[in-house]
């Protein structure tokens, strides 16, 4: 059960009951679908960016409760970063969810992602590990203007 | 060392076997071990089937002191590889009720079936304007391959509609069939909802039309003792691995003047007469349907699964199931905000469910740690997802081994939900 409450922080319950900035942008100058086929969970991410900058950011569509609180953090630690600092925050949160088992993210780095460490606890349940990262993928998709929806797979 | 069931045969009364599920269990090796700490109940019956030693023991012994390729060694060794995978398609037959073990084909599973039968049937009994119908409750398997033979051939894809309930709507199938449709392809039981349903209902009303009928047997074959010649199909197809068996091995069976016009799904060793580069002739069937070396050690191992199940009787396996899944349905139907997903008159013990405000995958997560293994997600039937309007459900399908024990931690670890999720 520790391991449990480890995934199932009381800041991922709040964002996943109550998400932030969980509206559609249809002006927005970047947007991308994400999905999960594993699962079924779809997202649609809007991004405004503005001289570099992320100005306003917002999602909609259903998902579980890591992949919705991780989409709601995510678009509340982007908004007015720039789209390079975006870039190594999703590198830091990423290798703190997938580095190896023996190299355990370091305090300092779990700290240094703020809020979003507290999806360090998903390393321990691989399976959800996709559901914790779709959004970020549908980031990276959106900033690059794909076509094609995002795929954790 | 093999085990056997501790199930005494049939007597001539109304009143099934007693049903000892201890001793069953102890038949199972994964079913004693534990998972994060607590002791495993296993509800996911409907992906795949636990092993009892007897089927591991078969597997273990055939590559141990039997292996050699079938069909091909003069030497004894050769020989007797062949006679006991021979064998073993005639109990496969024996187990659906077929008379002839030679109308048996082993594939890998009930998805190869359903893939043979497009592409060879398929592409010879389908013409352009030609209309297949699948059902609403249709497991992927049984859509897309006659998706992809529509697209080949220019036909037609219709769907029987099902009820809120999970039931097939069986007067709008009446009128979905016409002089065009040459195939109703539907599933026996649905993996998803547990749905059984009216197949040989299905099939006389196809054959009325003058259509074909392909039976999804994966979900029913565990659980429901077969007589295809009572259900009336043409092909019926199931995988070994739900059955008791290994995974990698199932079987298609069709009617043998059926297999004989059909051409072969694929080329290569076993299923030829004669070679030249001029011209080939096939063997006759089943091999010109079993190009390559087969599963020959699952072959054996599934006809062990069979011996398994047999000992123990689908009166026993219909009974214990019944109650497994009437206790299930009482003791769920408690849970405050759970919603069960299906709910036909006339089902197998498979129950899909939500809770209210918690999404499956959180479910899912919840409940393995507290060692209950169930299903999440869309069952591989998104159409039936879409159809319900749910992204996914939670999904516990049992067996014969299970218990109520193993119902009542399923509830408790979903009061573990509500602790977490509030």
């Amino acid at each position: 059960m520790s391991d449990l409450r480890e995934l199932y922080q009381e800041v991922i319950l709040d964002h996943s009951k109550h998400p932030r900035n969980s509206r559609a942008l249809p002006a927005a100058n970047h947007h991308a679908d994400g999905h999960n086929p594993l699962c079924g969970d779809r997202l649609k991410l809007y991004v405004q960016v503005d001289n570099g900058v992320i100005s306003d950011i917002g999602f909609t569509g259903a998902g579980c409760a890591i992949s919705t609180a991780s989409a709601s953090m995510m678009t509340e630690a982007l908004k007015g970063k720039t789209v390079a600092e975006a870039e190594a925050l999703f590198q830091r949160f990423h290798h703190m969810l997938t580095g190896a088992p023996d190299e355990q993210p370091s305090e300092d780095e779990v700290e240094s992602l703020d809020k979003l460490g507290a999806f360090a606890g998903v390393r321990e349940f691989p399976v959800r590990v996709k559901c914790a990262t779709l959004a970020w993928h549908t980031l990276q998709a959106a900033l690059k203007d794909q076509p094609a929806p995002a795929s954790t797979e | 060392m093999t085990t056997t069931a501790p199930i005494r045969p049939s007597r001539p009364t109304s009143k099934p076997p007693r049903f000892d599920a201890a001793a069953i269990r102890r038949d199972f090796p994964l079913l004693q071990q534990k998972m994060r700490g607590k002791p495993l109940a296993y509800l996911d019956n409907a992906a795949t089937s636990q092993k009892p030693q007897a089927v591991i023991a078969a597997i273990a012994r055939y590559y141990n002191s039997l292996n050699a390729n079938i069909h091909r060694g003069v030497y004894e060794l050769s020989a007797d590889a062949t006679e006991a995978y021979e064998k073993a398609r005639g109990k496969a037959a024996q187990f659906i009720g077929a008379s002839d073990p030679r109308e048996v084909i082993f594939v890998r599973g009930a998805t190869e079936a359903i893939n043979l039968v497009a592409s060879s049937w398929g592409v010879v009994g389908i013409k352009p304007g030609d209309e297949i119908i699948v059902s609403a409750l249709e497991h992927h398997s049984n859509i897309v391959p006659w998706q992809m033979l529509c697209q080949w051939q220019g036909a037609v894809l219709k769907v029987i509609p099902m009820n809120d309930a999970g039931e097939l709507d069986l007067d709008a199938y009446a009128k979905l069939l016409n002089h065009r449709t040459r195939m109703v392809a539907v599933t026996h039981i649905s993996n998803a909802l547990g749905t059984i349903n009216d197949v040989e209902r299905i099939a006389t009303m196809a054959h009325d039309a003058g259509a074909k009928v392909l039976i999804d047997g994966a979900q029913s074959v565990p659980h429901l003792a077969i007589d295809v010649k009572v259900l009336g199909c043409d092909f019926f197809v199931f995988s070994g691995h739900k059955v008791f068996g290994p995974t990698g091995i199932g079987a298609l069976w069709a009617r043998a003047q059926l297999l004989e016009a059909m051409p072969p799904y694929q080329g290569g060793g076993d299923m030829i007469a004669s070679v030249t580069f001029e011209k080939t002739t096939y063997n006759v069937i089943p091999a010109k349907f079993e190009a390559g070396t087969p599963h020959i050690a699952g072959a054996i191992a599934l006809a062990s699964a069979f011996d398994y199940v047999n000992n123990i009787g689908f009166d026993a396996i219909a009974a214990q199931e019944r109650d497994l899944l009437e206790y299930a349905t009482g003791q769920l139907s408690s849970v405050p905000g759970l919603k069960l997903l299906g709910t036909a008159a006339h089902k197998a013990a498979v129950i899909s469910f939500n809770l209210d405000g918690v999404h499956p995958h959180d479910v899912g997560t919840i409940l393995d740690g507290e060692g209950v293994a169930v299903r999440t997600g869309h069952h591989c039937c998104q159409p039936v997802m879409d159809r319900l309007n749910v992204p996914a459900t939670v999904r516990a399908s049992f067996a014969f081994y299970n218990t109520r024990e193993d119902i009542d931690r399923l509830v408790a670890a979903l009061g573990r939900v509500k602790e977490v999720f509030g």
